[in-house]
C-alpha cells in the first residue's frame, strides 16, 4: 500500500489544530465555571475575613463604642495596653495554658494513640470510648467539670481523698485553677488522638521489621521510626494547638458563671483570665472596641511570631520521607 | 511468652485505666442527674441515687424553657448544615477539579483564613451586623456558612483531589458540559465527604457558644448552649438540673456519634494528615 506522506501530515496538522482547539475551549468552559463557582467565596472572603481584619486594623488606632463613629486616638490603645496589668496576665495565662496544656494534650494524645494501636482486643470500643469526649458540648462538658472538680461533693477529691491523697481546692483557687482547666482539657483529646492514630496507621511495618533485624526493641522503634514518621503531624497539631490555646474562652466564662459562686469573668484572681475572655470583656462588657481590637491585632502577631519560630525549629526535628 | 503475656495485660490494665477517666465524667453526669439535692450535697459522695428521680428531667426541661432553646438551636442548625453543604462542595470543585491560573496559591489564602482567629474579625463584624439589625436574629450564625467555610472547603477540595480525572475526561469525550460533570459525574461519587461535611457543620453549630453568645441577647432566641449557661447564674447551682440538662444536651452527639463513627473519624483523619 502506498501512502501520502503530504496526507498524512496534513491530517496530523489538522488533528492538532483541532485538539488545541477543543484544549483551549476546555480551559474557556472550565474557567467560566471556576468564576461562578468561586463568586460565593470570593464575597465571603472579602466581607468576612479581609473587611474585618483590615476595619480591626483601623478601630485599633480609636476610641470605638459602637454607637458614636470611631475617633482616631493614634498609639493610645498600644500604651494603655502596655501598661495594662491585665494584658499580661492574660498573655502569661494564655502562654501558661499554650505550654503546659497543649503540651500535655499532644503527650497524652500520643501515648492513648500508642496505646489503640496496639493490636489488642477491643480496640474500636477503647477508641469509641476515648473519643466520645471530645464531641461533647463544651457548656456541658465545662458544667460538667466544675461539678466533677466540686472540692467537696465532686467525684475527682472523693477519688483522692480515697487515695489518702492532697484534695485541692482546682477551681475555686487562683493556684489549682488553671491546671483544673488543663485537665478539663485533656478530656478532650479525642480528635488529636484519632489524627496520631492514623499517623501510625500509614507507618509501613516493615520498618519496624528492619529494627527488629537490627537487635531494636519497643524504645528503638519508638525512637528511630515511629517519633520520626509522626513529626510532620506533630508540627500540624502544635500549630493548630497554639492558635486554640489562644481562643480559650468557653470554658473560662462557664467556670466564672458556676464554678466559685458570684465570681468575675477570668475567675479568682484573674487566674483564668485568658487572651481571649480578656478581649471579650473589653469589648462587651466595656464597649471599648477601639482598644479590643488593638488587643486581637496584638494577638494576631503573637501568633503569627510564635507560629514562624517554630516552623523556623521545625527543619531541626520535623522528618520528611523523601528528602 | 511468659513476658510477652505479661505485656498484654499490662496493656491491658493502662487501656482500662486511661478508659476511666474518659468514662467517669459520663457516669457521674447520669448519677447526678437522678440524685436529690439532699443527696448530692452528702459527704463523702454516694454512688447510687435513692430515691431514683427521673423528675429531674421534667424538671430541667420546664424550669427553664429548654424546648424553646432546643427548638432556636434546631432552626439555626438547619441552615447551617445547608449552607455548608451547598457551599463547600461548590467552591472545593473549583479548588480542586477545575483548572485557572492562580489555582494553587489562592488556596493558600482559604488555608489561612482557616487559621485565623476569630476574635481579630468579631468586632468589625458585629458593628456590621448591629447597623444591619441582624443581631437577635440567626442571621450572623448561619449567612457566612453559605459562603464557604475554609474548613469545609479544604476538607472537599482534598476527598475531590483523590478522583481520577479519567471520568471527567470520559463524560467530556460523551460531549457532558463542564456543569453536568461536576453535577452528575463528581458529586455523586464525593456523598462521603459531604456527609462529613454536614455532621461537622451539625456538631459546631449546635455546640457553639462565643457566636449566640454575643449575637443573640434577647432570651427569647437563646440555644440551648446559652440557655444552659444562663441557667447557673439564675437559679442558684441546682446541680441535679443542670446535670439532667446537660445530659439532654449532649445526648443528639452521643447518638450520632455511635451511629456514624466511622464518618467522624475519617473526617478528622483527613483534615489531620493529607496536608
Amino acid at each position: 500500500m502506498k501512502i501520502d506522506i503530504n496526507t498524512v501530515e496534513k491530517s496530523n496538522e489538522k488533528h492538532n489544530l483541532h485538539r488545541k482547539e477543543k484544549k483551549y475551549n476546555l480551559q474557556r468552559n472550565q474557567k467560566k465555571l471556576a468564576l461562578f463557582f468561586l463568586a460565593p467565596w470570593i464575597i465571603g472572603f472579602l466581607a468576612f475575613s479581609l473587611y474585618p481584619i483590615l476595619a480591626t486594623g483601623f478601630y485599633s488606632f480609636t476610641e470605638y463604642n459602637l454607637f458614636d463613629p470611631p475617633k482616631w486616638i493614634g498609639l493610645a490603645n498600644f500604651n494603655v495596653m502596655f501598661h495594662s496589668s491585665e494584658f499580661y496576665t492574660s498573655l502569661y495565662n494564655t502562654f501558661y495554658y499554650v505550654i503546659f496544656g497543649v503540651g500535655l494534650q499532644l503527650f497524652a494524645a500520643l501515648i492513648t494513640a500508642l496505646l489503640l494501636n496496639m493490636k489488642v482486643k477491643g480496640r474500636a470500643f477503647y477508641r469509641a470510648v476515648y473519643f466520645l469526649p471530645s464531641l461533647m458540648p463544651p457548656v456541658a462538658g465545662a458544667l460538667l467539670w466544675v461539678w466533677l472538680l466540686n472540692p467537696k461533693y465532686g467525684l475527682v477529691n472523693a477519688i483522692l481523698g480515697f487515695f489518702n491523697l492532697n484534695q485541692p481546692l482546682w477551681l475555686s483557687s487562683a493556684e489549682w485553677a488553671k491546671p483544673a482547666i488543663i485537665l478539663m482539657s485533656l478530656w478532650g483529646i479525642g480528635s488529636t488522638m484519632i489524627i496520631y492514630l492514623a499517623g501510625l496507621g500509614d507507618i509501613p511495618s516493615s520498618y519496624y521489621e528492619a529494627v527488629e533485624i537490627d537487635g531494636g526493641g519497643m524504645w528503638s522503634k519508638f525512637r528511630h521510626v515511629t517519633w520520626p514518621l509522626l513529626t510532620p503531624i506533630t508540627l500540624f497539631q502544635v500549630i493548630s494547638g497554639i492558635i486554640a490555646g489562644f481562643n480559650v474562652f468557653t470554658q473560662s466564662f462557664i467556670i466564672s458563671a458556676a464554678g466559685s459562686g458570684n465570681s468575675p469573668i477570668g475567675g479568682i484572681k484573674n487566674s483564668l483570665l485568658f487572651y481571649a475572655v480578656n478581649i471579650y470583656q473589653e469589648a462587651f462588657s466595656y464597649l471599648k472596641f477601639g482598644y479590643a481590637s488593638a488587643l486581637a491585632w496584638v494577638m494576631l502577631i503573637i501568633i503569627l511570631l510564635v507560629t514562624l519560630i517554630i516552623l523556623k525549629s521545625s527543619k531541626k526535628w520535623v522528618y520528611y520521607e523523601g528528602e | 511468652m511468659v513476658t510477652l503475656k505479661r505485656k498484654k495485660i499490662s496493656s491491658y490494665v493502662i487501656l482500662i485505666i486511661v478508659g476511666l477517666f474518659f468514662i467517669f465524667p459520663f457516669i457521674w453526669l447520669v448519677d447526678t442527674s437522678l440524685k436529690s439535692d439532699m443527696q448530692i450535697f452528702k459527704y463523702p459522695p454516694q454512688w447510687i441515687p435513692k430515691p431514683i428521680l427521673f423528675s429531674n428531667y421534667t424538671k430541667a426541661l420546664t424550669t427553664i424553657p429548654f424546648m424553646h432553646y432546643v427548638w432556636n438551636t434546631v432552626k439555626i442548625v438547619v441552615f447551617a448544615v445547608l449552607g455548608n453543604v451547598i457551599s463547600a462542595p461548590v467552591i472545593g470543585y473549583a479548588f480542586s477539579k477545575l483548572h485557572w491560573k492562580g489555582r494553587d496559591k489562592v488556596f493558600i489564602l482559604v488555608l489561612a483564613t482557616m487559621m485565623l482567629p476569630f476574635q481579630i474579625t468579631m468586632i468589625p463584624l458585629y458593628s456590621v451586623y448591629v447597623k444591619m439589625g441582624w443581631i437577635n436574629t440567626m442571621l450572623p450564625l448561619v449567612v457566612p456558612d453559605f459562603f464557604g467555610k475554609a474548613f469545609f472547603i479544604f476538607l472537599m477540595r482534598q476527598f475531590f483531589m483523590t478522583i481520577p480525572e479519567d471520568l471527567s475526561e470520559a463524560a467530556r469525550i460523551d460531549g457532558a458540559s463542564e456543569l453536568r460533570i461536576f453535577l452528575q459525574v463528581i458529586l455523586p461519587l464525593a456523598k462521603p465527604a459531604v456527609t462529613t461535611v454536614g455532621l461537622f457543620a451539625f456538631i459546631w453549630s449546635w455546640t457553639d457558644f462565643m457566636g449566640p453568645l454575643i449575637y443573640l441577647t434577647d432570651s427569647a432566641n437563646w440555644t440551648i448552649s446559652i440557655g444552659l449557661s444562663q441557667f447557673t447564674s439564675s437559679h442558684g447551682l441546682d446541680w441535679s438540673l443542670l446535670m439532667a440538662g446537660s445530659a439532654m444536651f449532649m445526648l443528639p452527639m452521643a447518638i450520632l456519634f455511635f451511629l456514624m463513627q466511622k464518618v467522624f473519624v475519617e473526617g478528622i483523619t483527613m483534615s489531620g494528615l493529607k496536608q
